[in-house]
């Protein structure tokens, strides 16, 4: 695999029980390339999670997943109201989501914190008002992901 | 646990996946938050829950869980059993609520322990 594989989606914002369709089809695509399965499942929960936070708080965004020979990246992109504090953001627990989404079994605090826990490398780029941009790398090979 | 001894355990209807109850689970994992099913379960086969909606289905498919039962005699839609049959997992429906479910499977050998399929 010399040239990175690119998958692109489209995250609609408007409609929550649809959220995470990119994630059932990028699932299907790692499949086809027979990538090891723990990796699928740790790429598709943390991009599962961060396309539900994209729904539930941004209307939506973008998803790119690059397949490279080391490692899957995931690049989430939205223009929503930015993330006001991220270190609180990052702590178990803590949500802003509202009680409906909550009674659909979401918005527990632990978005951000399961991306973070299922990804090797996580890094947040938000501006309050513009959006956020959130890369993570899931590495191939586990020695890459410790050095 | 086949998945059938779950279906006689917790006296569960099968709403779809009847051809695969012969397959095993190795552990169980029930909650009402899938945040939380997504945080602390690695290597499963069902889950056991009350919220009804499409996410339930989407978050098993991402966890390779097999088997969905839905406890307090909550009954999916006809879209989320289409979605479930498309991932191939196991749906079922009981009436027991979600304390004895998993009381009554744990007793009987499903634990919630981590069990790895490939040794």
């Amino acid at each position: 695999m010399a040239e990175p594989l690119v998958f692109h989606f489209d995250v609609d914002g408007s409609d929550f029980t649809s959220a995470g369709q990119a994630s059932v089809q990028i699932k299907k695509n790692l499949r086809q390339l027979g990538l090891p399965s723990d990796i699928i499942r740790r790429v598709s929960i943390a991009m599962y999670e961060g396309e539900i936070n994209m729904v539930i708080h941004a209307n939506g965004g973008v998803a790119d997943v690059i397949v490279t020979e080391d490692c899957v990246e995931i690049v989430l992109k939205d223009q929503g109201p930015g993330i006001e504090d991220v270190e609180k953001a990052m702590q178990e627990g803590y949500s802003t989501a509202t009680s409906t989404i909550h009674s659909l079994g979401f918005g527990a605090g632990m978005g951000l914190p399961n991306m973070k826990r299922y990804s090797d490398t996580m890094e947040i780029d938000t501006v309050i008002g513009v959006g956020t941009t959130i890369r993570m790398k899931i590495y191939l090979n586990k020695d890459q992901a410790e050095s | 646990m086949k998945i059938i001894t779950v279906k006689e355990l917790l006296d569960a209807d099968v709403l779809c996946g009847e051809d695969q109850l012969e397959e095993e689970v190795h552990s169980a994992c029930g909650s009402d938050m899938m945040s939380d099913v997504l945080a602390y379960v690695k290597e499963q086969g069902l889950l056991l829950t009350g919220l009804v909606n499409p996410q339930v289905i989407r978050t098993a498919e991402m966890m390779d869980m097999v088997c969905i039962v839905f406890v307090r005699a909550k009954r999916p839609s006809e879209e989320m059993i289409r979605l479930a049959e498309k991932a191939g997992i196991v749906l079922m429906s009981t009436e027991t609520r979600m304390y004895e479910a998993c009381g009554s499977l744990y007793v009987n050998g499903l634990n919630g322990k981590v069990v790895r399929r490939d040794g």
